[in-house]
């Protein structure tokens, strides 16, 4: 008990004395999980709106493959990243092996399916009478579906949370292709992960303090978007 | 009422699962001129609205609205935008009443203090400007009703689909919303058709009445002699709720 004490109070001293490999390896989390994030939202909200509005050959089986992604093992995308980019892999060339890239497309690839499968379930949420409604006042296609994606905003905003926190909180995947090297691809998980195996509690929490913090910070940012949905 | 239809219908089928809901072998309907359509529940009113509408695809037939022919291609946009319906369920946005009502105009390109007149206009006619602000998705049924009306109304259209537009309403606003519909049409030259279980609102607001029992048009004719002197027996039956079905 003494020591966890003893380590949080530490902790913060870390946290406060603005030590520059914490803050190196903050920022790579973020910059890492944030442009994933990117991606597989850019992708993943017209997929899911796609696959919840259109009626298409193959769509149920896309539904499941979808549905599978979602629970899909964050370690095992990591393996099969990993061996896409290694030197012998069909990517080798790319060279993104234990660089930010490697973590970059393993990060989407694990968040995407939650992205697309969440807001594929929050439009069809929506009435399904509503695009019938809006081409009647005149909606083009297009505006049709923008209006059904905002009808459904409240559940498109869970599904960027949900993938978010499935990444920022990943350790698995982002350490086999990352490599965890200091200064280069270490991010918030791996470096707890490696500072608890060395006996270096006070860092170890100090690391999982900001972890939470930034993660509730990044929730509360999403969350005010919704909160403007129900204005 | 000018002679010239604005739609007319040629052998319009629509199946559902291989189930004939809607055969039509002649329909034209006229410029300017308010008809309503009566029939049984499951007769095919609302499917023909939506044809009415270019929501649906004919199975079969032909449907032309001014030069249009309908096609493969769907109803350009130009067209699509002068007909819009007031649906029997209408669906609203979870948004403030105003910017349900403001939608249509937002679509068109139109923006602010223009916009905002011409809503809280429509909201004051269909007796609603006290709730201007709140969430659209808390009103009753008869509310929403009006603000669908309303929505409707601002873009101006020049063909109006109403599909049981009173069915939730009081005595007071059937009344308020039959007005509505007589000046609109008296004052603009809007084209309105009307699905109504209401035989009494038929009269009280149509040119002319159609009969539609089973997806096909049984009798269609001047409001008048629809009533008064219906030519087939069916149509006397159902005035008269005598009809078995
Ligand atoms: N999407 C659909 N799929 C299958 N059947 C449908 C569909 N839409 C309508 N129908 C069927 O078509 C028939 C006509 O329906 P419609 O809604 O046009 O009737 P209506 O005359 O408007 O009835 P009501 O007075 O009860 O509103 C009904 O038997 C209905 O079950
Ligand atoms: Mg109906």
């Amino acid at each position: 008990m003494n020591d966890l004490i003893q380590g949080i109070i530490q902790a913060f001293e870390i946290i406060l004395s603005l030590n520059s490999a914490l803050y190196e390896i903050i920022w790579l989390s973020l910059a890492v999980s944030g442009i994933a994030l990117l991606f597989s939202t850019v992708l993943g909200i017209p997929l899911g709106a796609a696959m919840a509005m259109a009626r298409f050959p193959g769509r149920r089986l896309m539904t499941a493959l979808l549905y599978t992604g979602m629970g899909f093992p964050p370690v095992v995308i990591g393996l099969f990243v990993y061996l896409m980019l290694s030197r012998s892999g069909p990517a080798g060339q790319l060279g993104w092996l234990f660089t930010p890239k490697a973590m970059i497309v393993a990060q989407t690839i694990i968040s995407f399916p939650l992205v697309a499968g969440f807001t594929m379930a929050a439009v069809m949420g929506v009435d399904p009478q509503l695009r019938r409604q809006l081409m009647s006042l005149g909606a083009t296609p297009w505006q049709a579906t923008v209006t059904i994606l905002l009808e459904a905003k409240i559940g498109v905003i869970v599904a960027i949370v949900a993938g978010f926190g499935a990444i920022i909180s990943e350790v698995g995947a982002v350490m086999l292709v990352g490599g965890n090297i200091e200064g280069k691809t270490r991010v918030l998980t791996t470096a707890i992960v490696l500072e608890t195996q060395k006996g270096n509690f006070d860092l170890a929490i100090a690391l999982g303090l900001v972890l939470l913090f930034l993660s509730f910070l990044v929730n509360v940012a999403l969350l005010r978007l919704q909160g403007r949905a129900f204005s | 009422m000018s002679p010239n239809p604005v739609y007319k219908l040629h052998n319009l089928t629509q199946t559902y699962d291989e189930r004939t809901v809607l055969n039509i072998e002649r329909l034209d309907i006229f410029a300017g001129e308010i008809l309503a359509i009566v029939g049984p529940s499951g007769a095919g009113k609302s499917t023909l609205l939506r044809h009415l509408n270019f929501l649906e695809r004919p199975a079969s037939g032909s449907l032309r609205f001014e030069a249009f022919h309908l096609n493969g291609e769907g109803a350009p946009l130009n067209l699509r935008r002068k007909i819009t319906t007031v649906f029997q369920n209408p669906v609203l946005l979870t948004r403030s009443v105003a910017d349900n009502v403001a939608y249509g105009l937002k679509l068109r390109g139109k923006t602010g203090d223009q916009v905002k007149r011409i809503v809280d206009d429509a909201l004051d006619l269909v007796g609603l400007n006290n709730l201007t602000h709140t969430g659209a998705r808390t009103l009753s049924g008869g509310e929403a009703q009006r603000v669908a009306l309303a929505r409707a109304l601002v873009i101006q259209p020049s063909v109006l689909l109403l599909d049981e537009p009173t069915a939730n309403l009081d005595p007071y606003n059937v009344k308020l919303i039959e007005n509505i519909i007589t000046q609109v049409n008296r004052e603009q030259g809007t084209t309105i058709v009307i699905v109504t279980h209401n035989i009494f609102q038929a009269k009280r607001l149509a040119h002319r009445t159609a009969l539609l029992l089973e997806g096909r048009l049984v009798e269609i004719a001047e409001t008048g002699a629809f009533f008064s002197n219906p030519s087939d027996p069916r149509t006397e039956a159902f005035i008269h709720g005598e009809m078995v079905y």
